[in-house]
């Protein structure tokens, strides 16, 4: 018999379509049908100076906006070869993690939803919204806050920021253990995850599979330690690896990650550096703000920078940032004019989702939910 | 320098392939090897089947227009070896009309990037077990990421109103 699933059904996180083909109810083969959210983001970043295309990478993967900011400016800062100051690395550091927790939040909650544990999404969305507040503070957008640029982030932080965000690292432990005393030992918890969606390391590595999906399956590839950026190898935390491979060891997993995350959060506001937060290259970077508004020669520079660009050297770079869903990629070429000859995303949605069919073959229907649950998908991302 | 790193691999890519490497370019620490379009699936084979080396994960494949530049694409792959935490990028020239051979039965990633490049770009892939458009609809004409493709569509001032 052949099913068909979603576009439109709550449990494919969005509008992604498998037809399900089946014996009795076991899975003989999955086809998963992607594009409904296709918007040519690629496309559109070909006419676009590479100050204009950081909007576009917030709506990739929407709840992990900060991550993807941090992606596309660092491979900017790499074709070009400027360096960036060390308050603004840190900066970046701290609103990355903060954005992971974030985006680790809602895969919780409706991970949980999917399997019928309803209560943790309220939980989930409670501490969700505490970094939504402390990111409005920052930059003045909630779920697209575009506060990266090329050369630094936009702004400083806000007065009296630094304690909401003390506040939100010393209770989140707490809210963790309080996640865990809800799934981690329940009985239809377990019968749900344990032994569900299971792919072996070699499996997952031929797949393309990254990030916490990845390392479930026991391999220890995290981008933060293979290949540091903004200022990583400074900090002290560990990747946290399953064993066997299924749904639980994936929950496991990311679980660990959101105390990292926390950890490092607090480690980067404890030694935040002073200095300025963006580079001044005249030709590359936005003058500060104020100066604007009160100097001729910074409001032609702004100017200058805001409608022309500016046109790096001929060449090619990619840089692979570690996004809450796994190893997001920037691969751009330049020919040296002021927009990118060709800006491509490498998404890690779109590799692990790919695996799904081969890790729900031959399992239930019911396992199907949990499987799609556990890699952790935002279509916005695998459709671009 | 990653280039220095990279040395074996290219060393030893030399010795196995010694008419294949067409160019080197090294950029921001970053090298790319150029090779011949016939010769992809028995390098990558290479490379991922070798002890030394073991390019396991292929991160990524995506591919480039030079238009009005001939051969105009370029594919482009991207693979990482988690023994020696390398990255090692090739390159293959395709001309309009040219197919490319499939990396699929090497890498199972490959199978949906090599499906996007020839929805977005139009190159079809020989040996491909499941060619078809992924994210763009069956019956889709034209390919979005080429140059000659305008941004906002061909039909983008003639609206679609469907015969009732």
């Amino acid at each position: 018999m052949t099913i068909n699933m979603g576009p439109q059904h709550p449990a494919t996180h969005g509008v992604l379509r498998l037809v399900l083909e089946l014996d009795g109810e076991v899975i003989v083969k999955t086809t998963p049908h992607i594009g409904y959210l296709h918007r040519g983001v690629e496309k559109l970043a070909e006419s676009k100076t590479y100050h204009q295309v950081i909007p576009l990478t917030d709506r990739l993967d929407y709840t992990n906006a900060m991550g993807n900011n941090l992606g596309y400016v660092l491979a900017v800062e790499k074709l070009l070869g400027i360096g960036v100051p060390k308050r603004a690395q840190y900066l970046r550091v701290l609103m990355a993690e903060l954005q992971r927790i974030a985006a680790h939040l809602i895969w919780l909650g409706t991970h949980a939803l999917d399997i019928g544990a309803m209560t943790l999404l309220f939980y989930n969305f409670r501490e969700r919204e505490e970094i939504l507040k402390i990111f409005e503070e920052v930059s003045g957008g909630r779920l697209t806050p575009t506060y990266m640029r090329i050369g630094g982030v936009s702004k400083d932080l806000p007065d009296g920021i630094t304690d909401k965000i003390k506040d939100f690292v010393r209770a989140f432990p707490d809210h963790i253990k309080e996640y865990e005393t809800l799934l981690t030992k329940n009985v239809i918890w377990l019968k749900r995850t344990k032994g569900v969606g299971i792919i072996s390391k070699e499996d997952a590595i031929n797949w393309g599979m990254t990030g916490p999906s990845l390392r479930g399956s026991g391999v220890k590839y995290d981008v933060r330690k293979a290949f540091p950026y903004s200022s990583y190898e400074e900090f002290d935390f560990e990747i946290p690896i399953g064993s066997v491979g299924d749904v639980y060891d994936r929950y496991i997993v990311r679980l660990r990650e959101m105390e990292w995350s926390n950890a490092i959060v607090e480690q980067a506001l404890e030694r935040l550096p002073k200095g300025p937060v963006i580079a001044n290259d005249p030709r590359i970077t936005l003058p500060p703000k104020d100066d604007v508004t009160k100097d001729i020669a910074a409001l032609i520079r702004q100017f200058k920078i805001a409608s022309e660009g500016f046109q790096p050297p001929k060449g090619e770079v990619y840089v692979g940032v570690e996004a809450s869903k796994g190893e997001l990629g920037y691969y751009l070429v330049s020919d040296g004019s002021n927009k990118p000859l060709r800006m491509r995303i490498r998404p890690p949605s779109f590799l692990n989702l790919s695996a799904l069919p081969k890790m729900i073959e031959g399992s239930l229907i019911a396992d199907v939910i949990s499987a799609i649950g556990s890699i952790d998908i935002v279509l916005g991302e695998i459709d671009r | 320098m990653i280039i220095m790193e990279n040395s074996l691999s290219i060393k030893k890519l030399q010795e196995k392939f010694p008419a294949s490497v067409l160019e080197m370019k090294t950029f921001r620490d970053e090298v790319t090897v150029t090779v011949p379009k016939k010769d992809i699936f028995e390098i990558c084979k290479f490379l991922y089947s070798d002890p030394d080396l073991q390019y396991q994960m292929l991160t990524d494949l995506c591919g480039v227009d030079y238009f009005p530049q001939q051969p105009r694409f370029e594919v482009v792959y991207l693979l990482y070896s988690m023994k020696n935490q390398q990255r090692l990028r090739l390159k293959i020239k395709v001309g309009d009309s040219e197919s490319a051979s499939s990396v699929e039965s090497i890498w199972k990633a490959a199978n949906w990037l090599e499906r996007e490049v020839y929805d977005l770009f139009g190159i079809p892939f020989d040996n491909h077990p499941d060619l078809r458009r992924i994210l763009l609809w069956d019956g889709y004409e034209g390919h979005p990421l080429r140059k000659d493709f305008p941004v906002e569509g061909p039909d983008f001032d003639k609206p679609f109103v469907p015969e009732v």
